[in-house]
């Protein structure tokens, strides 16, 4: 017999904080952000981030220098954890768990939640314990060459070095160092790649090259990246969030929509001021 | 180039297309006086004056292809310039119609039209009149009065119908003014045509300021 609620109250919704920066696609939820604040000492950096990070979507991270989107990114690996002082309030759920319950192993969840920096950051190692030394970190015990193989092939790599493996990873170019980083990043099978500012020191080569590798990755990785280049924001991501700065320098989300509706057309004329040059 | 020379070159932009608007205006105007008058002279310098009209449509195009490349606008500036590559496409075919019925003022050399003309002139101050206001919605960014533009249209269509009927019935009551009457059916068409791209420019209006693409006539018909 089908169960009728005719009659009865209408069922009690738990109340809970309405966001209203979401994102307009309705795929799964990665990284949920509910009033996130972060302080580093007395200073509130960011203040009152509520978000939805899609899965396997490219959402980018824009606004002026200050803003804050650099530390959001870096709440969603605990990176922030590493800086003394900085304490980090409100939710982030991943897949529906706290990043920062207590039981929660960061260097565990770090595999999970990979970063990819401004910086190629290489070490001054061979091209393969570049890469093997991510899965290293995470215990694994798999089949080493293969795992290699595998992330590079992702990182879009491998046919350039498939052949000087054991060579020193500093000899690359600065745009292959960087997918050496992505590789390397890769390499524990993350569900999240956080990138900030990947292709800002790169040349527009490579910076391509990067952004065909973001394009090829977020078909089973949830991508998230910060960029000052609003062009390269407009043609990787799917979503944006766009930040701001108060006057009292907190950083603050100020819209979180589909990008072809953030750069078209807008629904808060800061987001609108920003994008088209009139910020002051 | 510095962002603010940009948005100067914008504003630049705007005034030329106002610009090429009032003389689309004129043309319209000047080319049903011409007519009415049979001022074969003044029909044969629209015609001239056309050529003028297409190099500036082209030169705006240009204009907005150089700034896209340059300066990858965005929100309302890239909406501007996407409306604006449309709406001078818009006038400069209003162009040609004003040139189409100097053409036909043309062929009618010295024979007087068929009839006075009376709808005719009326047409083309209601056409010229949406032409003016749907530009005029373009820099005040008024939706309002984009709409009260569309809803003009239903006025210059039913004159037209009405012009219709009547220069078919005088066809039909003499074969002999079938030549005549066709030379006014197609001055009454270009009008209505006139109105319909007055009307595609205030769609335009509506995209600009609101970011919707979509036909008026089918939101307030």
């Amino acid at each position: 017999m089908t169960e009728t609620r005719e009659g009865l109250d209408a069922p009690t919704v738990p109340k809970l904080f309405v966001n209203e920066h979401t994102a307009s696609d309705e795929s799964n939820t990665v990284i949920d952000v509910n009033k996130l604040d972060v302080h580093y000492g007395t200073f509130c950096a960011v203040r009152g981030v509520s978000m939805k990070i899609k899965e396997n979507r490219v959402t980018a991270f824009i606004g002026p220098s200050g803003c804050g989107k650099s530390t959001v990114l870096r709440c969603f690996n605990r990176m922030n954890d590493l800086i003394p002082g900085a304490r980090v309030t409100g939710e982030i759920n991943f897949f529906g768990q706290d990043l920062y319950a207590a039981e929660v192993d960061p260097t565990e969840m770090r595999s999970r939640v990979g970063m990819v920096f401004q910086k190629p950051n290489p070490f001054p190692k061979s091209i393969y314990d570049n890469v093997a030394f991510g899965l290293k970190v995470n215990g694994y015990t798999g089949n080493y060459p293969d795992a290699v193989e595998r992330s590079l092939k992702r990182a879009a790599l491998w046919g350039e070095v498939k052949d000087r493996l054991k060579e020193n990873a500093l000899q690359l170019s600065g745009g292959q160092q960087q997918r050496l980083c992505i590789a390397r990043a890769l390499a524990p099978e993350p569900e999240v790649l956080l990138m900030d500012e990947p292709a800002s020191a790169l040349d527009p080569i490579s910076t391509l090259a990067i952004e065909q590798l973001i394009n090829d990755l977020c078909k089973d990785v949830s991508i998230i990246i910060v960029t000052h280049n609003m062009q390269q924001a407009a043609r990787v991501s799917h979503e944006t969030a766009f930040f701001m700065v108060n006057d009292d320098r907190a950083g603050y989300l100020v819209e979180f929509d589909d990008t072809s509706k953030i750069f078209t057309n807008p629904n808060d004329e800061r987001t609108e001021a920003y994008i088209t040059g009139r910020f002051s | 180039m510095l962002r603010s020379e940009f948005h100067a070159d914008l504003q630049k932009l705007q005034d030329d297309l106002m610009n090429l608007g009032s003389m689309v205006e004129k043309a319209t105007i000047k080319a049903i006086d011409a007519l009415k008058t049979r001022d074969l002279v003044l029909s044969q310098k629209i015609i001239e004056e056309d050529d003028v009209i297409d190099d500036i449509r082209y030169e705006i195009e240009a204009r907005c292809e150089d700034l896209i490349a340059k300066q990858q606008p965005l929100a309302t500036d890239l909406r501007l310039i996407i409306a604006i590559m449309h709406i001078v496409g818009e006038l400069e075919r209003i162009g040609d119609y004003a040139e189409g019925v100097a053409k036909i003022s043309l062929a009618m050399g010295d024979e007087a039209p068929l009839k006075p003309l009376i709808d005719i002139p009326r047409m083309a101050q209601k056409a010229s009149l949406m032409t003016r206001q749907s530009l005029d919605a373009l820099v005040q960014r008024d939706v309002d009065l984009a709409i009260t533009v569309a809803e003009s249209d239903d006025e210059v269509d039913a004159l037209y119908d009405q012009i219709f009927r009547e220069l078919v019935t005088f066809m039909i009551e003499d074969p002999r003014t079938i030549q005549r009457a066709t030379y006014l059916l197609w001055v009454a068409h270009d009008l209505e045509r006139i109105a319909d791209r007055a009307t595609n420019i205030a769609e335009r209006v509506v995209y600009l300021v609101t970011g919707e693409l979509s036909k008026l006539k089918e939101i307030f018909p």
